[in-house]
């Protein structure tokens, strides 16, 4: 789809910008890319009355043109950019009119920068409530553009702003407000040699933020680098001389235009509310309240869609092999590409309750009174007070918790929380650690009270936080930022949540994880199915013909002899032969080649080593029978030497590897998604795999 | 007199500041100099501090707070 306008909104954090984002656009949108930043970039069409359709571009929220953080670069990038793809031919500039002081610090930076604008003053109902009157008419004389007031929760001026929009010419109407030749002489004439900018502050813009600017070329900034120098050009006084006159600017004309009746009520109603939410006692047993509820939602009520989801999946895979003719091309289609779907859409629950509680948190304003509270804590292992929700959210899944860590501005502070997050116990661990301990740990009472199993268990989970915590630390110490860890936050009034927004947030997440996560999902899962079906030449078949013989038709039952065969097939399948060539590897953790496959095929996540290791051990996977995996791998022994081989050295070991181990594609395929670079779901698998090697092998050479 | 010292409940006035890297962040969320500013809370663990400064809330840790310097 193209439009015959580009338009960009931007505006300050909190000014409803995404709401009237989703009015002028509905559902007619779509996220991408930027390149470079973990942001989206979040494109919607619009029809204006003229007949002629608007592509409308979301720019991130910030309060100045200078970034703090490089997803606010994007804003700069875009605007002063003429031959960037987003570039507009308007801005729709939303300001808060209950704030507009601040509010248009925003405005007149952007304004200079010459392209056409019109402003738009939100949440006009709330500022009449609290008193405050504004002159439009006059403020949109002294501006130079067109002002139009809205409230685009109520869909109100929504009509009025298109109706301005298809009548704004293509040619700026705006005064510059700063005199950028009066600041710095001679510095527009010198830039503009370098690069045509159409506006003088533009210039002044370049000079200050060329190192950062992906599209200079690195000719242009070192030629700017030199006009700098020249210039004897001191960025930082600039700005703040800069800041100063244009507030004096904004003070001027709103000593004219802007009416304050009496003191805002709305402001003491919030802040009655702040005094229970951040108390000191209350505060805290309220978040951990809310944090439960979360926590409880996303771990039991999606599992109920969750099983239907798999279910569903089962009997489609019944179907397809029941309908289709048997052979490859069905066994791939049913049992590769089939089951990886499933493995994709089975976490679309999780991600949508999450997601809703998660947006309706940061729309009624209580997402940053979090920070607030927790910042302290947080910020000495070199987490974020927002860090809080994902890491707990980790205990039911670390895929919709990674996804949940875009609210975190801080760019250090949200990498450490997606590289820890996988540590925190995650429900596919559950399966795995019942099955382990019930082989290492006796079901014995100690004082008739305490159970010795759930006591191990509680220690796993203990473990994954504390090595959540240690993590973070260490990596505070070694990531580098070039951000300057500023925590200067707004807190924003609190409001109601509104439900289309939610709805809308819930959509998208689950839409861009199926398409952009799913993709990687369900590549890995196929390659997965092959390893684990397939061997070379006809490996499978001669270790499965061994059981059609007399001496086992005579001794098992059909169906003992099937499991036998599926076991002989996974053994001699490649990851039976992976398995095997891992075997030097993993023998000082205690593993032998058959823990290999599992290790393998757990790949595409935990829980999937209780099926393999059912495979192995001759138990059929369709029955729940943990008991009789539990029996077989009890017995299991060492053909050579005789020994048992599920040891506790060796069990616990196995437990430890995978309390650390990134055994989850669906994971790598998130961290991939949200970091959009290879590099770090890189970074986090090496880590975590030689953290778990390490351990593991601790555990093992100690107990053995 | 430092912002960081004030109690919640108290007030003041900014003078200036004494970090300009500091300051030019402080300026752009509307914390200018001649600006009254009021001290509303602290959060529960004693860091970061809210601040009601030309009619909204800002949460600042103390760090921050203290390179404000009130009249």
């Amino acid at each position: 789809m193209k439009g015959d306008l580009k338009i960009a909104l931007v505006g300050n954090p909190n000014t409803g910008k995404s709401t009237l984002f989703n009015s002028l656009t509905g559902l007619n949108q779509k996220v991408g890319n930027f390149p470079g930043v973990t942001v989206d970039k979040k494109i919607g069409y619009c029809k204006l009355f003229d007949g002629r359709k608007a592509q409308i571009i979301d720019l991130p929220g910030t309060y100045s043109l200078y970034p703090k953080s490089k997803d606010e670069c994007i804003v700069m990038e875009t605007l002063v950019d003429e031959r960037n793809t987003a570039h507009p031919d308007l801005i729709i500039f939303i300001a808060d009119a209950t704030n507009l002081k601040r509010n248009l610090l925003l405005y007149t930076q952007v304004a200079d920068l010459k392209i056409p604008i019109v402003l738009a003053l939100n949440m006009m109902d709330l500022a009449i409530q609290s008193g405050i009157e504004i002159a439009i008419d006059a403020l949109s004389s002294k501006l130079g553009v067109q002002v139009v007031p809205i409230s685009a929760r109520n869909d109100n001026g929504i009509d009025r702003l298109k109706q301005v929009i298809g009548y704004t010419g293509n040619i700026s109407t705006q005064e510059d407000i700063i005199a950028v030749e009066e600041l710095m002489p001679g510095l527009v004439e010198q830039v503009r040699e370098v690069i045509p900018v159409r506006a003088p502050y533009a210039a002044l813009q370049l000079t200050h933020q060329y190192e950062q600017l992906s599209f200079l070329s690195t000719v242009a900034k070192n030629r700017i680098q030199k006009i700098k120098e020249t210039c004897s050009f001191h960025s930082q006084q600039v700005q703040a001389a800069e800041i100063i006159a244009r507030y004096n600017f904004i003070n001027d004309i709103l000593f004219d235009t802007l009416r304050l009746k009496e003191s805002a009520k709305r402001e003491t109603w919030s802040n009655r509310i702040d005094q229970v939410l951040t108390h000191k006692v209350f505060g805290f047993f309220i978040f951990f309240g809310i944090l439960f509820l979360i926590f409880q939602s996303i771990f039991a009520w999606s599992a109920y869609p969750m099983d239907l989801i798999k279910e569903l999946f089962d009997h489609l895979r019944d179907f397809g092999h029941r309908l289709l003719p048997a052979g490859v091309l069905t066994n791939l289609l049913v049992d590769g590409v089939l089951a990886g779907l499933s493995g994709v859409l089975v976490f679309i629950p999780q991600i949508a309750i999450l997601f809703g509680f998660i947006s309706i948190l940061e729309d009624t304003g209580y997402m940053s009174r979090v920070t607030f509270m927790m910042d302290k804590l947080m910020r000495k292992v070199g987490l974020n007070g927002k860090s809080v929700v994902p890491l707990v959210s980790g205990f039911a899944c670390a895929v919709p918790s990674i996804m949940s860590t875009r609210n975190i501005e801080n760019w250090k502070d949200r990498m450490i929380t997606i590289l820890v997050t996988p540590l925190v116990s995650c429900s596919a661990r559950l399966p795995v650690y019942t099955l382990l301990i019930s082989l290492a740990v006796p079901s014995k009472r100690i004082g008739g009270m305490i159970n010795m199993q759930g006591l191990a268990l509680m220690a796993m989970y203990v473990l994954s936080i504390a090595s959540a915590v240690v993590v973070a630390w260490l990596f505070k110490q070694v990531l580098r930022s070039r951000e300057r860890g500023y925590f200067i936050m707004e807190l924003p009034v609190y409001r109601m949540p509104r439900w289309n927004t939610i709805f809308l947030t819930v959509y998208q997440k689950v839409k861009t994880f199926v398409l952009e996560a799913g993709q990687v999902i369900i590549a890995v899962s196929i390659i997965l199915w092959v390893l684990a079906s397939y061997g070379p030449s006809d490996h499978q078949q001669r270790a499965e013909e061994v059981y059609q013989s007399a001496v086992y038709t005579k001794q098992y039952t059909a169906q003992e002899i099937e499991h036998l065969k599926a076991s002989a097939r996974l053994e001699n399948s490649y990851a039976g032969i992976l398995g095997r060539a891992m075997e030097p590897i993993i023998k000082p953790l205690g593993f032998d080649w058959k823990i290999g496959i599992a290790l393998i095929t757990s790949f595409a996540a935990r829980e999937v080593f209780v099926g393999t290791m059912a495979v192995i051990y001759n138990v059929g996977t369709d029955e729940s029978n943990s008991i009789s995996i539990q029996e077989k791998m009890q017995s299991a022994k060492d053909i050579s030497t005789g020994s048992p081989i599920f040891t506790p050295a060796v069990t616990w070991s196995l437990m430890i590897f995978y309390a650390f181990a990134m055994q989850c594609m669906s994971t790598l395929a998130i961290v991939y998604r949200e970091t959009k670079s290879l590099k770090w779901p890189v970074i986090q698998f090496g880590y975590m795999t030689g953290m778990a090697y390490l351990a593991s092998l601790v555990v093992y050479q100690l107990f053995k | 007199m430092k912002l960081s010292e004030l109690e919640p409940g108290q007030s003041g006035i900014i003078e200036k500041f004494t970090d300009l890297e500091m300051s030019v962040k402080l300026m752009e969320m509307g914390c200018l100099p001649g600006e009254f500013i009021q001290v509303e809370r602290i959060a529960p663990l004693g860091d970061p501090m809210a601040i009601t400064v030309s009619g909204y809330q800002l949460s600042l840790r103390k760090r921050e707070a203290s390179t404000i310097i009130l009249k």
